[in-house]
């Protein structure tokens, strides 16, 4: 059995639990690595926020108010690629990480130092992305998409950008492998893969994911790099390169990779819908097979970023299909949560709000997705404020929220302590309406024909550029509440039960708040009665 | 680490590795579509004897215009002598170009093409073109160079006109290139 060899691997943190600086430079514990991917990501949403900050401070009003516009167009690259690969991800890995051994009732992850490593490298990935800003020729500013030839342009930053690209991708693909490895070696005795939780579920698809688009990503970026040191010539067309190519490379990665964000999403409100509806997750099947289909279809509809680039009609016409079928499983899913809650006896805890927040909103940014999935009128979409307003829509209310609502909902578990009811609510309100002033106006100034990525705007869009930034503002500051009520709950607080909620089921819920260093010594047995909700 | 997390270990980082090298066989993946397809709009060559060979439609006629950009960093001018030709689909017909190098240097340019509607460029074939090779011009250096084509005749019915379009940047490997990179790349930095 794993169990045992794992433990033999593990003896120098066995019986006793190591403290000061070293319990977490060198830690192979899986609560631990969880822990500090969640504090990483949380600083990087700071930093990104900080950048938003800029951008919607900068926008409050037409004409260059504050930052020149170079600087400017560093702010909306660095803030996407912090965002991304700092804060959304990371902060997927973090929760994976504390808790699917406890979900499938195993003592840690299968490669605990492997763990180590990926979780290191994202800090030093970060330090080489932004030291950028203080070297010649500034922070990448030519879009978070990498398009060359202006991605070329950029002055001593380029390499660092490149290579930070790199790392990123080879700790997250080593996390990837570490939870499938995990998942296939390590279950407890009866959790066949039909029992697991729908959280493990949909982190398996995204670990595959990962691992199929990931490397791709580094392929598309290494050819930037020999394109601009080394003489070849993939992405210029004077030495008989095409850039469209790059394009295509890089969507090839991208739309795969919008689902490694949302995915684990949409395993954490998985969870908490049962639980907070009293009810076990409707049509548990149907969802493994339809997260397996979005995933399997995600790598048929890149070119719908690219329906402007002057694609023949059959490539138009096939993505545009292509983009609506995805439209089918997601909708099972959504069906599927909504059927749950359906005659439930639901109660709304702060983490069933945020998962109704996203149930709500990531099928509004759904809809502007299929919108702009109709090839004729993306034309008129493309490069508005109205993606801005689609992506926005499924990653903040969609994925953030996920996140957020997997805190507060595991909360209590992490830390013995329940947290602060009143302030989360109020989190979640306050979040709730300053994301919708913030987002949605954008569809309408989208439409009405302003452009993405602009410092500066005509004057007819003011008043909702205005409304907009306001919005912005009071999403940041109420991102402090959060901060808030983590450091209250690590102090102190009611004790948490072992079920912490009265109708959450799962191993994780069998074993004390907070749980033991090693999560399952001995193996419990799965049964039909003890599996998932 | 036990046996069976090492084999599935193994197993995906060969996974991710197969993924990092079929970014690289995109390449040619897209360059074969892009033959087959027509889609980047890049045009055919043939030679003389086979394009004369063709047979003419005397009763069909079609537009070919043209359509010409400098890429910033080369500093040439570059015009189509005519903006638009009426060509029988079959016939041989050849089109002048003129470039002029404004600066003080020799500079060695390559032009490419791309033709839209991107379906009618699996039908339309070049004998002979300027962008065949690159192209070396002396300082203040005015030349006149042609393009001799030909519209297959089994172009589609419902294509009557296309846009050739020749866009010269500076050739990537040339002696005179090194210096005017360093050049170009001096102006990029003193703008950012
Ligand atoms: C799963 C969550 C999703 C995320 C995180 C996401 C994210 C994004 C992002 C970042 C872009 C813009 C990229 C850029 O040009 O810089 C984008 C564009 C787009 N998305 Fe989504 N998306 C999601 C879901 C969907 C869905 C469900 C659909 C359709 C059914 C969709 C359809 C599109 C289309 C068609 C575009 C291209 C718009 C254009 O460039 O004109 N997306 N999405
Ligand atoms: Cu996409």
């Amino acid at each position: 059995m794993s169990y045992a060899a794992v433990h033999e691997d593990d003896h120098h943190d066995h019986d006793h639990k190591p403290t000061g600086i070293g319990r977490w430079l060198f830690s192979t514990n899986h609560k631990d690595i969880g822990t500090m991917y969640l504090v990483f990501s949380l600083i990087m949403f700071f930093i990104g926020g900080a950048m938003a900050m800029v951008i919607r401070a900068e926008l409050f009003q037409p004409g260059l108010q504050f930052v020149d516009p170079q600087f400017f167009n560093s702010m909306t690259t660095v803030h996407a690629l912090v965002m991304i690969f700092g804060a959304v991800m990371p902060a997927g890995v973090g929760l994976a990480n504390w808790m699917i051994p406890m979900m499938i009732g195993a003592p840690d992850m299968a490669m605990p130092r492997m763990n180590n490593m990926s979780f290191w490298i994202l800090p030093f990935a970060f330090t080489l992305l932004l030291a950028t800003f203080f070297m010649q020729g500034g922070a990448p500013a030519g879009g978070w998409t990498m398009y060359p030839p202006l991605v070329l342009q950029l002055g001593d930053g380029f390499p660092f950008l490149i290579f930070a690209v790199h790392f990123l991708g080879i700790s997250s693909i080593m996390g990837a492998i570490n939870i499938i490895a995990t998942v296939f070696n390590m279950r407890a005795p009866g959790m066949t893969f039909m029992r697991l939780p729908l959280f493990v579920w949909t982190w398996i698809i995204t670990a595959f994911l990962l691992i199929a688009a990931m490397p791709v990503l580094a392929g598309a970026v290494t050819m930037l790099l020999t394109d601009k040191f080394f003489g070849t010539a993939f992405f210029d067309a004077a030495g008989g390169g095409d850039p469209v190519l790059f394009q295509h490379v890089f969507w090839f990665f991208g739309h795969p990779e919008v689902y490694i964000l949302v995915l684990p999403s949409f395993g954490i409100i998985s969870q908490i819908i049962p639980t907070f509806a009293r009810k076990p997750l409707f049509g548990y099947a149907s969802m493994v097979y339809a997260t397996a289909s979005i995933a399997f279809l995600s790598f048929f509809v890149w070119a719908h970023h690219m329906f402007t680039v002057g694609m023949p009609l059959a490539g138009e016409l096939f993505f545009m299909y292509a983009t609506m079928a995805i439209a089918v499983p997601t909708g099972v899913k959504v069906f599927n949560w909504t059927a749950t809650m359906w005659k439930g006896s639901m109660t709304f805890e702060t983490p069933m709000l945020f998962a109704i927040g996203v149930l709500f909103m990531f099928t509004l940014g759904g809809f502007s997705g299929l919108m702009m999935g109709i090839t004729p009128v993306d034309f008129q979409y493309h490069d508005t404020y109205f993606i801005v307003a689609h992506f926005h829509y499924v990653l903040v209310p969609g994925i953030v929220f996920g996140i957020i609502s997997g805190v507060y909902y595991w909360m209590p578990k992490w830390t013995g302590h329940m947290y602060d009811e009143k302030l989360g609510k109020l989190h979640f309100w306050t979040s709730t309406i300053s994301v919708n002033v913030l987002f949605f106006p954008m569809h309408f100034i989208g439409l009405a024909g302003m452009p993405r990525r602009i410092p500066d705007y005509s004057t007819q869009f003011t008043d909702w550029n205005m409304i907009i930034s306001i919005g912005g503002f009071a999403f940041g500051l109420s991102q402090l509440i959060l901060v808030w009520v983590v450091i209250k709950c690590i102090r102190g607080g009611e004790k948490a039960t072992d079920q912490v909620w009265e109708g959450a089921h799962g191993l994780e819920f069998t074993l004390s708040s907070p749980p033991p260093f090693h999560s399952f010594t001995t193996p419990p047995e799965v049964t039909d009665a003890t599996a998932h909700s | 680490m036990a046996q069976n997390t090492r084999v599935t270990a193994k197993k995906l980082f060969i996974f991710a590795a197969c993924m990092f090298g079929f970014g690289y066989v995109m390449v040619p993946m897209y360059d074969l579509l892009c033959d087959v397809t027509g889609l980047n709009g890049k045009t055919g060559e043939v030679s003389q004897v086979k394009a004369e060979s063709m047979h003419v439609d005397m009763n069909r006629l079609v537009t070919v215009e043209f359509d010409t950009n400098v890429n910033p960093a080369l500093p040439w001018k570059f015009k189509a002598s005519e903006f638009k030709m009426n060509v029988h689909p079959g016939e041989i017909a050849e089109a002048v170009f003129v470039v002029e190098n404004t600066s003080n240097k020799p500079v060695v340019g390559q032009a490419v093409p791309s033709l839209v509607p991107a379906l009618a460029s699996l039908y339309f074939d070049k004998t002979e073109c300027f962008c065949f090779t690159a192209q070396l011009l002396e300082p203040g250096e005015r030349k006149e160079m042609i393009v001799r084509y030909v519209v297959g005749s089994e172009l589609p019915e419902n294509i009557s006109t296309m846009t050739l379009s020749y866009t010269f940047f500076k050739a990537p490997d040339s002696d005179d290139v090194a210096v005017s990179e360093k050049e170009s790349v001096k102006a990029i930095s003193s703008k950012s």
